[in-house]
């Protein structure tokens, strides 16, 4: 771990500390929902699960959680929903709404923290921190944080050392609906996790996820194609997606690559990141050893 | 295309037919206080209604909880549902009743592609506003732009097809579908620049949802809302006469242009500010007139103030859905209504296709 994430991760610390400090709990919170896959993953990994009452739609693993109760989209969470759970904290991703819905709860005196999503490896780190504070947990939240910053920049080290200095080009397609590719723009989940695989995100014309010209595609001449896996038979997918006219003249098509990876795991940005990375990184540029 | 039909002189309303009426009207009240109370009482979240009023009476002080939830969520839902339902369904039957078109509503005068507009559009461009005016407008930005953009594209159309004081019908319907296009069109412009989660909140405000109810969203729409409604049972006698046609119309008696005015302002108000607290909910507008129109006959006189209850009725009965069907989480009311919507809309199409030439 290098001295620059240590320093990170105490200056983090310290923000979180003094942020805890202003939140006014009589007891440790007992009765915990999670809003976002990543937020759902961190408690397990701090070995609180046994205090969560329901998830949002996103959290799907592991796969205990699913028995949980379901309180809908992250934006668009129903008041009563939320409250028939009788939650006394949500911990919520940034962005988790509606705003109707959040200043009921407020009301309610129901405890709420949000949690920065930021698509890098410092984000993750932030985000346990953050956390582990909420839950009263700060010293096992530490101690998570400087696993994963470890584990996330062994896995960066060894995708890079991967790619040697020709890193491929990887296009991550979110759909291709209507025969229209959705591609992953700059600040996207998808863009954070293909630079920390070592790998070149082909798109750099636009933020987030649009849908792309079929010429665009073609130029862009991406070497690798991601998508997430969403089940069924794969090879007929991945046949019928290489017969798209947008990229038949690709790299990608004319070598047969292209990756599926989990949702969650792929674009996440939590506990398990660094085997994402390794994951994508292999798929990439083959086992090293 | 046969517009006329069920015009006073092909079914003239017995007597037979207004005592019905009549009766509709007491028993849809008596299930609209009903389905309100059930409303109040049922929820995802164990709060029993019984159970507050028994602590109540007892002069035993509401747990918080049961408060908020009783009195910050369920209550100015109820008042949002009784409202918002009320609006679409009286704004489709004044609709129908102007157009003389049994499928005309208030998407036709403009008011849905007008407020669909504004609304991605403060969505969209909203977080690129200075901070100091998102400040100010906060929450409210989206409903503001709704109201306001379906007040824009109403008056835009009620300027092109009035000539030399007269309006025409015909071409507010022909415009309409035009600006519903440009709408549209402008709409997907916003669409493509919106990220990730601004388009899932474009696709949920298109459902269209109670979720949102605050009391600030009740005390803004309430006065328009009921300032629509009291001004629609003048207009019963008019569109009775305009079902004749218009030259038939003024020859009894009834000034056509001011009906024709009166109506489209009160449908883009009533209709505006609805859609501007709840989103686009679908099918209350049409399938109610019809529904009612189907068991009491065409007179404006009965069939305004029944649509308004049984609308009422109707959409807080969909709300109850939208919110248990899969409780903790919640269904956006406007799948709920347009599942249930659209078969009676059908069954309706049947029983009447002789009636509307068909």
């Amino acid at each position: 771990m290098s001295v620059f994430s240590r320093l990170y991760i105490s200056l983090s610390l310290l923000l979180v500390t003094m942020m805890a400090g202003h939140m006014v709990m009589a007891q440790a919170p007992s009765r915990i929902v999670t809003v976002g896959g990543s937020v759902t993953e961190i408690v397990y990994a701090l070995g609180q699960q046994n205090r969560l009452v329901a998830r949002d739609t996103t959290s799907s693993y592991p796969d205990q959680v699913m028995e949980l109760p379901d309180i809908g989209y992250a934006r668009a969470l129903s008041p009563e929903g939320v409250l028939s759970v009788a939650p006394d904290l949500i911990i919520a991703v940034e962005g988790a709404g509606p705003v109707e819905t959040i200043d009921v709860l407020k009301s309610a005196q129901v405890g709420y923290v949000s949690v920065p999503e930021i698509y890098s490896a410092d984000g993750i780190v932030t985000k346990i921190l953050i956390i582990g504070a909420a839950l009263d947990q700060g010293q096992a939240a530490k101690a998570l944080a400087q696993k994963v910053a470890d584990e996330l920049s062994e896995a960066q080290t060894a995708a890079t050392l991967a790619a040697g200095g020709h890193p491929k080009k990887v296009l991550f397609i979110l759909s291709t609906k209507g025969g229209r590719i959705m591609a992953g723009g700059r600040n996207s989940a998808a863009d954070g996790i293909i630079r920390m695989a070592g790998g070149v995100n082909a798109i750099t014309a636009f933020d987030g996820y649009k849908p792309m010209t079929d010429e665009a595609v073609t130029i862009a001449a991406p070497d690798v194609i991601l998508m997430m896996d969403r089940g069924g038979d794969h090879d007929a997918a991945t046949k019928d997606l290489l017969m798209m006219p947008a990229l038949i003249p690709t790299p990608a098509a004319q070598n047969g690559k292209v990756v599926r990876m989990n949702g969650l795991h792929l674009l996440g940005f939590g506990p398990r990141t660094a085997s994402a990375i390794t994951e994508l990184s292999h798929a990439l540029y083959g086992e090293t050893r | 295309m046969s517009l006329a039909v069920d015009t006073p002189s092909a079914h003239a309303p017995t007597i037979d037919r207004r005592v019905q009426a009549r009766r509709l009207t007491v028993a849809l009240s008596l299930l609209l206080a009903v389905t309100s109370v059930f409303s109040l009482a049922w929820g995802a979240s164990g709060t029993s209604l019984w159970g507050a009023l028994s602590d109540l009476a007892a002069g035993r002080e509401l747990s918080r909880l049961d408060r908020i939830v009783l009195f910050d969520i369920r209550l100015p839902r109820l008042c949002l549902g009784i409202l918002v339902g009320a609006s679409l369904a009286v704004s489709g039957a004044v609709m129908q009743g102007l157009f003389r078109n049994p499928l005309a509503d208030p998407g036709i005068v403009g008011v849905s592609a007008g407020a669909g507009l504004a609304a991605i559009t403060a969505i969209v461009l909203g977080a690129m506003l200075p901070p100091a005016i998102r400040e100010l407008t906060g929450n409210y930005l989206v409903p503001v732009s709704a109201f306001f953009g379906s007040w824009g594209s109403t008056l835009i159309l009620y300027r092109v097809a009035t000539r030399h004081g007269q309006t025409s019908v015909a071409t507010m319907l022909l415009a309409g579908i035009a600006l519903g296009a440009l709408a549209g069109a402008l709409s997907g412009i916003l669409v493509y620049m919106a990220d990730d989660s601004q388009l899932r909140d474009l696709t949920f405000w298109g459902m269209g949802s109670l979720a949102g109810a605050t009391w600030a969203k009740v005390m803004a729409a309430t006065p328009i809302i009921l300032a629509a409604l009291a001004v629609t049972p003048f207009l019963a006698r008019g569109l009775n006469g305009l079902a004749l046609g218009e030259a038939a119309a003024s020859h009894i008696g009834i000034s056509v242009q001011l009906i024709k005015n009166t109506s489209i302002l009160t449908v883009a108000a009533a209709t505006g500010a609805a859609v501007a607290v709840s989103g686009g909910i679908g099918f209350i507008g049409i399938v109610v007139p019809h529904l009612l129109r189907l068991a009491t006959g065409p007179d404006h006189h009965s069939l305004l103030p029944n649509a308004a209850l049984l609308g009422a009725t109707l959409l807080l009965a969909a709300d109850m859905i939208s919110r248990v069907i899969i409780a903790p989480a919640e269904l956006p009311i406007g799948i709920v209504t347009a599942v249930l919507g659209a078969p009676v809309f059908l069954w309706i199409l049947l029983k009447r296709r002789g009636a509307l030439g068909l």
